[in-house]
């Protein structure tokens, strides 16, 4: 008996605990066929970048472990050591190969414009979409890719933190075109019904590996297998499994196990300087941070006026109106802002189609007067009753004990805690990225992404958020200071 | 004919009885010093009359004006009866956010619609007259009590009230700036105008006013010439008031 139990654990580690581990990185939201969900069985994955993880443990001799990562954050992660590769449609970028230790190439997609099925032949190049509105997902060659179209072909880039939107946005008519991997577009078709890809490729790039900068041992070990499975065939037929081979991959695999290409990419990648590469991004982010202050300071204004009524309609309005108002500031506050603005984008967008920067202002604006109005509220209720009663013995009507005498001695009262409200929204400001505009943190992290690091992004990012915000905190407390010495 | 006529005022807070019927008649051109004990009803029968309480029975008639029980009285009726009675409260409840000047010439300009300059000019000669003028740019927080008061007497005086109604506007001065108000007062009545003053100072009282009216227990005890009642007390709330406010003036 003993025997057996002591077999049994022998044979239980020997399969398990004493293989050693090789954590892999991606993002499962990313999808089929890079990495998604077993529909079977939601604690499987499966996709060809799966079994391409399995290919590289097993020559090294691991049990492959998958460790969950958003895409955007695959290189920040690897570098710190989360884990020891990241793959899950990884692009090929110059950035990632100064910063991380990258693969070889173990796969060759296109860039593809895909639009509505209408439009069909319309767009066959970026220079046919000259003023019109294309989407893409942020951080990509395909984004760079526009952004350079931007400035020959003035096309109009719209830039999203998902795959799937852009699509969806395409269908209803707030894009005109989607540009995006070949592996997406087609995938994204069977999705979305009308739409229509132009087989011609705009670019071409390659999903890669990414390791962090010194594990280059590692790295080249992880090379000779993907070379071993290019020449034996054991890709191939992944691929062809998820059906992702095509025409293009034979002569993509030759000139890789020729090992020229990828030495090439290297040196031009280390061509341009880090410098430039910031120097570049400057006017971007300065650009950025005019939409963040604009935003702000518009959806600020609404929330003022906004606030002002419900908070007016709190104190003086009738029972049903006070209860109208008091349901609109607890949905408002009890539910997150994100939400609100993706209901405003996307959810109104069957009823209404408002252009991304207004349905952002809106969903500021009037989260924003929820709470500016309790502030207001509470202000009003703070101004002692003798003030109300001198005013009204003087003969003023309500209307105007409200206007000359309660709403300015409320306005005092309220100006504190409404600069620090103005501050958060100027923070706050940075969730309308998730609908498409581009304000300072979203040009941030596509700048970060772009670089491989986030040291000089985000030090130049925070630097420009107190440059807007210290002001204004000065400004307010010198308006205070001035009526606290007023009314003390 | 009285410009100011209380019949069985009765008013309730809760269980508390506070006003058992008032009755009270005052004549144009008087100056009546309305004393009582602390919570004896005093403030708030000057408030029941500029309307700042409703009430359970009886009536107030402002010259014509007629104040029911009830709920707040109708729009017509409260701006009718602003034209007619102003108040000064005890503690003068200046607009904070406003100089002086502003204070005094808020209601005029926006009430009475008065052109601002001409406004001005009137707030300027009231501010004159109760000595106050070289303080018209300062903010009510940067006022003395006797300043922030003769500034309130200013503002209600503004609109030109042919009743004011004042709430203990000797609490808070000292007996030198007391004579000073008394005289101020005085010379309000001779320009024809109306004064009911709520007060616990007896010498006060007898200095200035033409009738004292003593209230306890929210009823009228005893009134009449201020000298006569404040020297012969007939009734036992008045000789324990005139105690109280000796026991005051040496402790």
């Amino acid at each position: 008996m003993r025997r057996v139990v002591l077999l049994l654990l022998l044979f239980a580690s020997a399969a398990n605990a004493q293989q050693p581990v090789f954590r892999w990185g991606g993002d499962a939201e990313g999808g089929a066929p890079f990495v998604e969900a077993d529909p079977n069985d939601p604690s499987k994955l499966r996709g060809f970048d799966v079994e391409v993880a399995e290919q590289i443990a097993k020559g090294l001799g691991k049990r492959p472990e998958f460790v969950q990562v958003s895409f955007s954050d695959i290189d920040q992660s690897v570098q710190r050591g989360d884990f020891e590769i990241g793959m899950s449609g990884v692009e090929d970028t110059p950035a990632r190969r100064r910063m991380l230790a990258a693969t070889i190439p173990y796969f060759e997609f296109h860039e593809v414009l895909t639009m509505r099925a209408e439009d069909q032949g319309k767009f066959s190049t970026l220079a046919a979409l000259r003023g019109h509105r294309v989407g893409t997902l942020g951080g990509t060659i395909a984004y760079e890719k526009l952004l350079s179209a931007e400035k020959t072909d003035g096309v109009i880039v719209v830039s999203y933190d998902d795959d799937v939107h852009p699509y969806a946005d395409l269908r209803s008519g707030r894009l005109d075109a989607v540009l995006l991997d070949n592996i997406i577009a087609v995938r994204s078709m069977r999705r979305v019904p009308g739409l229509w890809t132009e087989p011609k490729p705009v670019a071409t790039g390659h999903y890669i590996g990414v390791l962090a900068t010194g594990n280059t041992a590692l790295r080249d070990r992880v090379n000779e297998i993907l070379r071993a499975r290019m020449r034996d065939g054991t890709l191939e037929k992944i691929y062809r499994k998820w059906s992702i081979w095509d025409a293009y991959q034979p002569a993509f695999f030759a000139s890789v196990l020729n090992e020229q290409s990828a030495k090439k990419a290297v040196e031009s990648g280390a061509a341009t300087k880090q410098i430039d590469v910031v120097l570049r991004y400057v006017p971007a982010l300065l650009r950025a941070s005019l939409i963040t202050i604009v935003l702000s300071c518009a959806a600020m204004a609404l929330a003022v006026f906004v606030g002002v009524f419900i908070a007016s309609g709190r104190v003086y309005g009738s029972a049903p109106v006070r209860a109208l108002l008091t349901i609109y500031v607890e949905v408002v506050r009890g539910t997150p802002v994100l939400l609100q603005l993706f209901v405003l984008y996307y959810g109104l967008s069957s009823v209404i189609r408002l252009p991304a920067f207004i349905a952002a202002l809106l969903g500021l604006g009037l989260n924003y007067a929820a709470y500016e109005s309790e502030i207001y509220r509470g202000a009003l209720e703070a101004v002692p009753r003798g003030q109300l009663e001198a005013a009204r013995t003087l003969g003023l009507t309500e209307s105007q004990v409200l206007r000359l005498v309660r709403g300015p001695q409320a306005f005092r009262i309220a100006l504190a805690p409404m600069t620090n409200d103005f501050v958060a929204l100027l923070k706050d400001s940075s969730l309308v990225s998730v609908i498409t505009v581009i304000e300072l943190t979203k040009q941030t992290s596509i700048f970060a992404a772009n670089i491989g690091s986030w040291v000089v992004p985000g030090i130049l990012c925070a630097a420009l958020y107190l440059v807007l915000s210290l002001p204004l905190s000065r400004l307010a407390g010198r308006l205070e200071d001035r009526w606290r010495a007023a009314t003390e | 004919m009285s410009i100011l006529s209380i019949t069985n005022l009765r008013l309730r807070r809760g269980d508390r009885e506070i006003l058992r019927g008032v009755n009270a008649s005052i004549e144009p051109g008087e100056l009546v010093a309305l004393m009582g004990l602390s919570g004896g009803g005093k403030t708030t029968v000057l408030r029941c009359v500029a309307a700042l309480e409703t009430f359970e029975d009886g009536d107030i008639d402002v010259g014509g004006v007629m104040l029911r029980p009830g709920p707040q009285p109708p729009r017509a009726t409260i701006r009718e009866l602003r034209t007619r009675v102003g108040m000064v409260f005890q503690l003068h409840y200046l607009f904070e956010h406003l100089p002086v000047m502003e204070n005094v010439t808020l209601a005029p300009t926006n009430v009475a619609h008065v052109p601002r300059a001409d406004a001005e000019k009137r707030a300027l000669e009231l501010l004159e007259t109760l000595g106050v003028a070289h303080r018209r740019n300062a903010l009510p927080r940067e006022l003395s009590g006797g300043e922030a008061q003769r500034v309130a007497i200013a503002r209600a005086m503004a609109m030109e009230p042919p009743l004011l109604l004042m709430d203990e506007p000797t609490a808070s001065l000292d007996p030198a700036r007391r004579g000073e108000l008394g005289e101020t007062l005085v010379q309000l009545t001779a320009s024809g105008r109306t004064l009911v003053v709520t007060t616990h100072d007896d010498d006060f009282a007898r200095d200035f006013a033409t009738r004292v009216i003593i209230l306890a227990e929210g009823e009228v005890v005893e009134e009449g010439d201020p000298r006569q009642v404040l020297t012969h007390p007939q009734h036992e709330a008045t000789r324990r008031l005139l105690q109280s406010a000796r026991k005051a003036a040496n402790g």
